[in-house]
């Protein structure tokens, strides 16, 4: 048969559908939150490379599965991907290998809850992620301002990570501290109540090497008013205090 | 509770606890569980041995991990005081508490998804029926309660539930936290008792609206999922289940969301529409394509490119997807958008006219 007209066939038929797949995929499960949702083979992530758990981490994964009952032990899936992104500082392929081989079930088990989860970075990160908050609650404290202060001082836009390797800056969706806004997450802090210059001071003494203390930076212990306490103005009342008669 | 009561089929039954809070506005859980987790402990324990419960799972969500540690700190407290394990408080019954840590996701704080998740799999929703009382996690009876709803349990059954109830209206009794956020000058959670005022609340509690209540625009009045209230229905509405729904928004988590005339409220909503396209789980059809699309809709209602009868589409499409879906995200995506239109239409119809002036002048030059 005509080979070039085979092979001009193919082209039709495969160019168009290529880039008709980047149409489609916009909505939210293909989305996966931004980050790409495939898996690709690189030079420190593929399933050649070897990952094994450290003897502490292979204590801490018998107490977790003793949380479960047994033939269900699958229910430890999210915990061990966990930490072994922990050890890690990411999570490769073999890493996901390795947790489903502990947990003796198929790795596609492995890569779909690796895949839905957006804590589950399958990219290597930076020593520091910070990860800003933009949800409405904090939006409207201004975390626009505090974005656009990490992105000028570090000079990188939102899902890059620095050259020298320090931060990796993620745009997340509402982090459960609305009333301390705007809030960022650094690894597994929150740092609240911030202002531009607050933001920059917290990067300064991350770049220095030192934690910044976690928490409101407003002077505010944690999510009590600023103005002073409008409720438990008085001393707490002791055990007994208003218990029912027939007690 | 009562759902599982009944005759025990050999199945060990579990209380699950939902700690995870993603709600956008809502941040009183972690309150509980980082500076008063005896409180969830104790609800565990009592709630649980009523329900003849042999565990319990919280599920608290990943972002949380030092509220996390705190609360497995309490947990190794409690048994090393001997008040849970295989004789909690030596009463002979067996009680267990384990922390579950999730990993991002909002659609996890769903009853089923949470017991999905639970059970090492992606967070999707099931079908119910069968409710979460006849087939839970890992098969068995299960009831899932909200972090707040066990905390207080020790002190109901302590002071009475006649007391309780003495707070609020009638079937609207007891306290809630309360979750000020936004545009107010003190931003706080508080404990107050239901059918409070929301004047009231904002005036007292968060140091009123920044620039003057009449300064105020719109409240969100119970987290991100519920329609919002313009400023003349929140001068007299009461924070409580029949009020809120009486004016057509719910009370939801009871983290109100305060907005005041400077903010552009329909990006405000746009932003909360675009947080439900992420979460959604990408199950069912009406919200995996329907909250898309309205994403992508309300993007260009915030520019005003737009003509003014995709108002009433994007409110078809909202009806479309609400109630039409396998867990409440969709209707959750559909009420803000909702509540947009019905109260502020006008605003989005200027911002039409304004955009089409802009390219019509844009054209003529």
């Amino acid at each position: 048969m005509n080979s070039s007209l085979y092979a001009g066939l193919y082209r039709r038929l495969h160019t168009p559908m290529v880039s008709l797949r980047r149409c489609i995929s916009q909505t939210a499960s293909a989305n996966s939150a931004g980050k790409q949702f495939v898996h690709r083979d690189s030079k420190e992530n593929n399933a050649d490379v070897k990952f094994e758990f450290t003897p502490e981490n292979y204590k801490r994964i018998e107490a977790i599965l003793s949380m479960y009952p047994d033939g269900h032990k699958t229910a430890a899936m999210i915990p061990l991907l966990d930490l072994a992104q922990r050890q890690h500082g990411w999570l490769p392929i073999a890493a996901m290998h390795k947790v489903a081989e502990v947990l003796k079930v198929p790795r596609m088990r492995a890569y779909e809850v690796a895949t839905f989860y957006t804590m589950f970075n399958r990219e290597p990160m930076g020593k520091y992620h910070l990860q800003i908050c933009t949800t409405t609650p904090c939006w409207l404290r201004d975390s626009d301002s505090i974005l656009e202060t990490i992105q000028k001082k570090l000079n990188i836009h939102v899902g890059d990570t620095t050259s020298d390797k320090l931060f990796t800056l993620s745009e997340v969706e509402c982090l459960g501290a609305c009333v301390n806004a705007p809030m960022v997450q650094i690894n597994d802090d929150f740092y609240e109540d911030l202002t531009p210059k607050d933001m920059e001071e917290i990067l300064d003494e991350l770049k220095a090497g030192k934690r910044p203390k976690p928490g409101p930076r407003s002077g505010r212990f944690a999510a009590e008013p600023i103005s002073g306490l409008s409720t438990l103005t008085t001393a707490p009342t002791g055990p007994g205090f208003g218990v029912r008669s027939d007690l | 509770m009562s759902f599982m009561s009944r005759p025990p089929d050999g199945r060990p039954k579990y209380l699950v606890v939902n700690a995870d809070e993603g709600e956008p506005g809502t941040c009183k859980d972690r309150e509980i569980m980082r500076h008063d987790p005896h409180k969830l402990i104790e609800g565990c324990l009592v709630a649980g041995r009523a329900m003849g419960a042999c565990a319990a799972y919280i599920y608290i969500r990943g972002e949380f991990y030092n509220e996390a540690s705190n609360l497995q700190i309490s947990i190794r407290e409690a048994y090393d005081a001997g008040f849970l394990g295989k004789n909690a408080c030596g009463s002979g019954y067996a009680f267990d508490i384990y922390v579950h840590r999730g990993a991002g996701a909002y659609i996890c704080g769903e009853e089923t998804a949470l017991i999905e998740s639970l059970e090492g799999k992606q967070g999707k929703p099931r079908m119910k029926p069968p409710f979460p009382a006849d087939v839970g996690v890992f098969g068995c009876p299960t009831t899932v309660n909200n972090v707040e709803t066990i905390a207080v349990v020790p002190t109901i059954c302590r002071r009475g539930g006649p007391w309780f109830a003495s707070f609020g209206r009638e079937r609207n009794s007891g306290t809630k936290l309360f979750c000020v956020s936004g545009h107010v000058n003190s931003p706080c959670t508080v404990e107050d008792e239901m059918s409070v005022p929301l004047k009231e609340l904002i005036e007292k509690h968060a140091g009123g609206v920044i620039g003057g209540w009449d300064n105020l625009l719109a409240i969100i009045p119970g987290g991100s999922s519920v329609p919002l209230l313009p400023k003349s229905v929140c001068e007299t509405v009461l924070m409580d289940f029949d009020a809120l729904v009486s004016v057509q928004s719910g009370l939801g988590t009871a983290a109100v969301i305060v907005m005041n005339k400077q903010t552009d409220v329909v990006r405000a909503i746009a932003r909360l529409i675009e947080f439900y396209k992420h979460e959604s789980c990408g199950q069912c059809t009406p919200c995996r394509e329907g909250v898309g699309w309205l994403s992508k809709i309300m993007n260009r209602f915030v520019t005003g490119n737009a003509k003014p009868d995709e108002i009433d589409m994007i409110f078809e499409l909202s009806k479309q997807i609400e109630g039409h879906t396998i867990c409440a995200l969709g209707d959750a995506a559909a009420w803000p958008v909702q509540g947009l239109i019905r109260h502020f239409r006008p605003e989005l119809e200027r911002r039409m006219k304004e955009h089409e002036s802009k390219k019509g002048a844009a054209r003529a030059s």
